[in-house]
């Protein structure tokens, strides 16, 4: 059976894996400089996927929206992210809301879903590499219980960054990519809100002296 | 003259009873009943055993017996799910029984000869159970098997918490029974016979074979000990003599998986497989929930008592298993399952009586009960502590003993659960195994805790020197289960052969060929390619490399020995209580899974005189589920009491009231 | 079926693994100590302690128990049982049914239960908290063992390690996602199971932290001699099991002399990298809190869960 899959979806899937692999490191991962660097990581093997999808279609627009992923979530986002550590001197470990094992138990939950949740949707595909639709929906659940579970801010901000990797992967494993515009509005979205987000933190930090989430609810009125 | 098998069954329960009141004869003397009357009761449960092993395979037998009712007798019936059980009861009893005839000593709790009398009144009706027909019969010897274990267990009577023990667990058995009795009437269909055959003929709707399926399960699980209707099990079982504890524990939770097995398979008809999940969801809790407590009790018995709702966890995992194969036809997966459903019953009944069993001779060693108070007890009582660690290793699932190979099949069944034709269960399933094995392991861990604390190390009392070993009666019923244990590890394939008969009636498909196949000495329920186990050559590697091994030792270098202080880096002014305690020792479960525990602690100060550390750990069910239940209970109960005016104007009016509401309601 | 290719094959397995488990042991040591730029012992220095240890005195407690001096062979025994079903050179091996991957993990539990039952034994305080330890590693790392032949298992519809490796070693080249994660869960569970670094060190001795240390602190003479070589029994095992799952090129099949000939060399070339690379990543990682134990672990149980999804999912549909 599994003989007749040829080798470019092998290596999808594998990566697919390492994606989700990278997922699970991150939501169990304590250190802030740490989760950066498996951000950064995880956008890279994310690289690797949509190349070998170009190279593997002939489509251009794949291969510039591989070389954007590259640019942005390997280089650029962890360099943003790395220099906002710094300036804001946010040290020691993430502290989380539920505790680490139980929220890669609760993950491990989540990826089951994901799995059976994506099984009908990816009947519907006709690529050969479907099956990494349901791991690109478990990355998206993944990051989103990371931004659930963390107090910090800046651990926050990589969930929702994590969250856009998912949703790219299911876009080229499972259709071979997005149209090259709303490629790029979301390779620009993503940018913007980073640099916005960046202006926040400044403003949280200057307003509460620290970047726990837990004070903006004293927000309310 | 040539005796049918089920007769020869209803002649053992008459002995069994004529036993049981001839002890009323000379009801104070001792020696008579334990050592007479005990014995006589033993060679009775042989018997039953041979009989139950020698009618696996062979055709049903069914049997009237005119009591009760004119109109309604006992209807009795022998098949193969039925002869499993006798088997394991015969079997269990004999050692059981013999032990019992060592054990019970003057001036403990109640006469001898009416001890006598509920212990084997107890035993036939367990068997009663097994053979009953139909519902009136079942009902009976269910409720007989209730009370007398009852009184078994507050033979203590003298101490409260005992006499608290018993009154949970009667308790919890009739709101069981009552579910049990509901489960039948539904079963019935509204036809009116009561008989399983006449269950067997109906055909039940999907809800109302739910209904029924549902109200057994909580019926036979109050008797089992599943969750939420286990708390009963922890306190009756350390509250009874070692042999009762042994026997409810070995064989009486056994009652409570034929009586599920037989629902399920037998009388519903249908089966739905959401029933599989939800059996399989509650016996994984239960299994897991019941190995965690189990490490960290610090009451022996109580230890065991855990570890028994764990057995019984991983049971209700095999039925849950069954269940969902038999639901999607798959029988050969189901038989497989159901193998090591019926395995591990036997196991269970062999190590688990062992063990308690071996309890009960360190309680009257010591005086004991409390693991922080014992230790060192294999000098003085090398006997127990031996034929234990057999038990210790078929309960903790290690190779080559029992517990072993009703784990591996179990495993094996859940190795094929992908092929389920569901998408969420194909993926669920396989995974539950995980817990599975996290069970088994955390089970490894409370054993030796077991063991370790008990038996090894250096005395934690002064007191313990004095310990003296067990008697000739007790040796000989530990080694006999202790041989049960050693053979079921040993012979996995002459067992399963026998086991098929009863796979085989109920799911129409057994691993007998298999077993003819590859030979008794290698267990491959699938094909050697996939997957097998040898038990005996397993065993004959490690005890050729352990003699061989001590042989080329000494040949090649030397076999001298000294004996000096314990070495322990130095530290020589280290006594006894530098040891582990229970609760130490149990220190990184309660850290790890600190939220399934409800602990209170107490921490020394610097300041104290006497610093004292304690911990408690209770059960987050008594303060979630049954305290809420009692407040309600109470709360209701008050409300009645206020339609108790005490007035006589009052109570008239009550029933005026009521027969003016009954004329207007009752009109044609 | 058995031939007596096998049947020599079988033996010629378990003495190859009498010899080379120290000798493999003793390598891994030199590399640490040539990472860690210490001098190295000599590469036979675990002979060399073997024996001097078997010459000396056994000295017991005095209240020591038969079971204490039990143990020792019945670990010794076990682990042999276990290089004896692990394929190293051939698949063909007799003793193979005796035990498939789910026994076998059994082994090592049973080993594990004497171990520390052995170091409960004289009731010591070192020894009762290395029997806590031991059977607190052992509750984590057997599930997730279990796990990782699951997924394997799976793979190649058997649960015989024979088998297993037959069918992976003669398929063509598949990339299955599922074998990378098994493989990590795999190799944490190892470092673990071996008393290696990030849980427990087997160089220390002494310290608060020790784990399999602590147990057999009270043995002496041939008793420790058969513990310290069963430890390396049990990292030959181990290293011989992961070799054959993840990487079983190279092993002999059935009935082929000349692959088995061939075997020896490359086990050898594996083992020589497989000792290296557990030298480095005991020496880039630094040794943990026992309470870390759990999280490296569950880690790892997870890893060979999320092996099993995987599998499940990307696999069993293409």
């Amino acid at each position: 059976m599994s003989q007749a899959v040829p080798l470019y979806a092998q290596l999808i899937n594998l990566l697919a894996a390492v994606i989700l692999l990278l997922g699970f490191a991150m939501l169990a991962q304590r250190r802030v400089i740490q989760l950066i660097d498996l951000f950064a990581l995880q956008g890279f093997a994310l690289f690797l996927s949509t190349l070998v999808v170009a190279v593997k279609t002939g489509q251009h627009h794949l291969f510039y929206s591989a070389g954007l992923t590259l640019v942005l979530k390997v280089i650029l986002l962890p360099w943003i992210l790395h220099r906002l550590v710094r300036k804001l001197h946010i040290k020691g470990e993430v502290e989380g809301l539920i505790n680490i094992p139980t929220t890669t138990l609760i993950g491990l939950g989540l990826v089951i879903i994901a799995f059976n949740v994506a099984t009908p949707i990816s009947q519907l595909s006709s690529t050969i590499t479907r099956g990494t639709l349901g791991i690109a929906l478990a990355t998206v659940m993944l990051a989103f219980l990371m931004m659930i579970t963390r107090k910090k801010a800046i651990t926050q901000v990589v969930g929702f960054l994590a969250m856009e990797n998912g949703l790219f992967l299911a876009a080229t494993s499972a259709t071979y990519g997005m149209p090259m515009v709303v490629e790029l509005g979301i390779a620009l979205d993503v940018l913007v809100g980073m640099v916005i987000l960046g202006v926040f933190f400044f403003q949280i930090r200057d307003q509460f002296d620290s970047l726990d989430i837990h004070h903006m609810e004293q927000l309310k009125e | 003259m040539s005796l049918l098998p089920i007769d020869s069954l209803i002649l053992a329960a008459s002995l069994w009873l004529a036993i049981g009141l001839g002890g009323l004869f000379a009801p104070r003397n001792r020696r008579y009943v334990s050592r007479i009357l005990f014995p006589l009761g033993a060679i009775v449960g042989l018997a039953v055993g041979f009989v139950g092993l020698v009618s696996l395979g062979s055709p049903v037998e069914t049997a009237t017996l005119a009591i009760g009712l004119p109109t309604l007798p006992f209807h009795l019936r022998l098949d193969n799910l039925a002869a499993v059980f006798v088997l394991l009861l015969g079997f269990a009893a004999a050692g059981i029984s013999t032990y019992a005839a060592g054990y019970f000593r003057q001036g403990e709790g109640m006469t001898p000869g009416v001890l006598n009398l509920e212990y084997h009144l107890f035993l036939a009706s367990m068997l009663m159970v097994l053979l009953a027909d139909d519902a009136y019969a079942f009902m009976v010897a269910w409720e007989t098997m209730a009370l007398s274990s009852f009184f078994l267990v507050t033979t203590d009577h003298r101490h409260e918490e005992i006499r608290r023990a018993g009154y949970l667990y009667l308790l919890v058995a009739h709101v069981g029974a009552i579910a049990i009795l509901l489960s039948f009437g539904v079963m019935t269909g509204g036809a009116g016979d009561y008989t399983f055959a006449g269950m067997r003929a109906q055909h039940l709707s999907p809800f109302w074979g739910s209904v029924a399926f549902l109200l057994a399960l909580f019926g036979f699980g109050a008797k089992a000990g599943l969750l939420p209707v286990h708390v009963w099990l922890p306190e009756a079982h350390p509250a009874a003599p070692s042999p009762v504890s042994a026997l409810m524990s070995g064989v009486m939770l056994k009652t409570a998986i034929y009586g599920l097995l037989r629902v399920s398979l037998d009388l519903v008809g249908t089966t739905l497989w959401w029933w599989g999940v939800v059996a399989l969801a509650a016996g994984l809790l239960t299994a897991l929930f019941g190995v965690l407590y189990a490490t960290v009790q610090s009451d022996m018995k109580r230890l065991l008592a855990y570890s028994s709702i764990e057995n019984i966890g991983l049971l209700v995992v095999g039925i849950g298993l069954t269940l969902l194969f038999h639901s999607y036809e798959m029988e050969a997966l189901a038989a497989l399952s159901l193998t090591a459903v019926l395995y591990h019953c036997l196991a269970h009944a062999g190590f688990k009586s062992l063990l308690f069993l071996c309890t009960g001779s360190v309680l009257h060693a010591t005086s004991q009960r409390s693991l922080g108070k014992l230790g060192g007890l294999i000098g003085p009582m090398p006997w127990v502590a031996w034929l234990a660690l057999g038990g210790v290793i078929a309960g903790a699932g290690l190779p080559p003993l029992s517990g072993f190979v009703s784990e591996w099949l179990l495993l094996q069944a859940f190795l094929f659960s992908p092929g389920l034709p569901h998408s969420w269960l194909n993926m669920i399933v396989p995974a539950a195994a995980a817990a599975v094995a996290l069970t088994a392991a955390l089970a490894g861990f409370a054993l030796v805790k077991f063991y370790g604390i008990i038996f090894l190390g250096q005395m934690r009392e002064p007191a313990l020197k004095d310990a003296h070993d067990a008697g000739p009666f007790e040796k000989t019923g530990l080694l006999w289960l202790a041989g049960l244990t050693l053979a079921l590890g040993m012979l996995p394939g002459t067992l399963i052969l026998r086991l098929d008969a009863a796979t085989r009636q109920l799911l129409g498909k057994g691993l007998a060929e298999r077993v003819v196949e590859t030979g008794w000495w290698l267990l491959a329920p699938i094909s050697p390619e996939r997957a097998s186990y040898a038990p005996v050559l397993f065993l004959l590697t490690i005890v050729a490399t352990l003699l061989f091994g001590r042989w080329i030792v000494r040949t090649l270098y030397h076999g001298r020995v000294r004996r000096g202080p314990a070495w322990d880096c130095g530290y020589h002014f280290q006594g006894p209580r530098a040891q582990d305690t229970a609760e130490g020792f149990s220190q990184p479960i309660r850290r790890i899974f600190g939220p399934m525990f409800r602990m209170t602690r107490h921490f020394p100060s610097i300041r104290d005189r006497q610093p004292i550390y304690t911990v408690k750990v209770e059960d987050h069910f008594w303060y979630w589920l049954y305290l809420p239940i009692a407040r309600v209970a109470g709360a209701v109960s008050s409300l009645i009491t206020r339609l108790q005016g005490g007035r006589i104007a009052v109570y008239l009016m009550y029933s005026f009231v009521t027969l003016i509401l009954l004329l207007l309601v009752a009109r044609p | 079926m058995i031939s007596l290719t096998g049947v020599l094959g079988q033996l010629f397995a378990i003495a190859l693994a009498l010899l080379l488990a120290p000798l493999l042991t003793g390598w891994v040591n030199q590399c640490r100590a040539w990472l860690q730029n210490r001098a190295a012992p000599p590469l036979l220095q675990p002979y060399y302690t073997l024996h001097k240890l078997f010459h000396k005195d056994v000295v017991l407690a005095h209240n020591a128990s038969a079971l204490f001096r039990f143990a020792p062979f019945i670990i010794f025994g076990c682990m042999v049982l276990a290089c004896a079903i692990i394929p190293s050179l051939s698949t063909d091996l007799p003793f193979a049914p005796a035990a498939d991957a789910l026994a076998l993990v059994g082994v090592f539990g049973l080993a594990r239960v004497f171990i520390a039952l052995a170091g409960m034994d004289v009731g010591t305080s070192f020894g009762t908290l290395g029997g806590r330890r031991e059977m607190l590693i052992g509750f984590l790392a057997e599930p997730a063992l279990l796990m990782v032949i699951f997924t394997m298992a799976m793979i190649a519809q058997s649960t015989s390690v024979a088998t297993i490796v037959e069918t992976l070693a003669h398929r063509e080249l598949v990339i299955y996602p599922s074998i990378a994660f098994a493989g990590i869960a795999f190799t944490m569970v190892s470092f673990a199971e071996n008393a290696r670094v990030p849980v427990d060190n087997p160089a220390t001795h002494l310290e608060l932290t020790m784990i399999h240390e602590a147990m057999i602190l009270e043995y002496s003479g041939r008793h420790l001699a058969l513990l310290e070589w069963a430890a390396s029994l049990k990292l030959y095992a181990y290293s011989c099991l992961g070799l054959a799952l993840f990487f079983p090129w190279g092993i002999a099949e059935r009935d082929n002399f000349l692959a088995l000939i061939a075997a020896l060399p490359v086990l050898l070339v594996k083992l020589v990298i497989g000792g290296a690379l557990v030298a480095l990543l005991e020496t880039i990682n630094a040794k943990m809190r026992i309470f870390r134990a759990p999280e490296f672990l569950g880690t790892a149980f997870l890893l060979a869960v999320l092996g099993l999804l995987v599998r499940l999912l990307l696999e069993s549909r293409v």
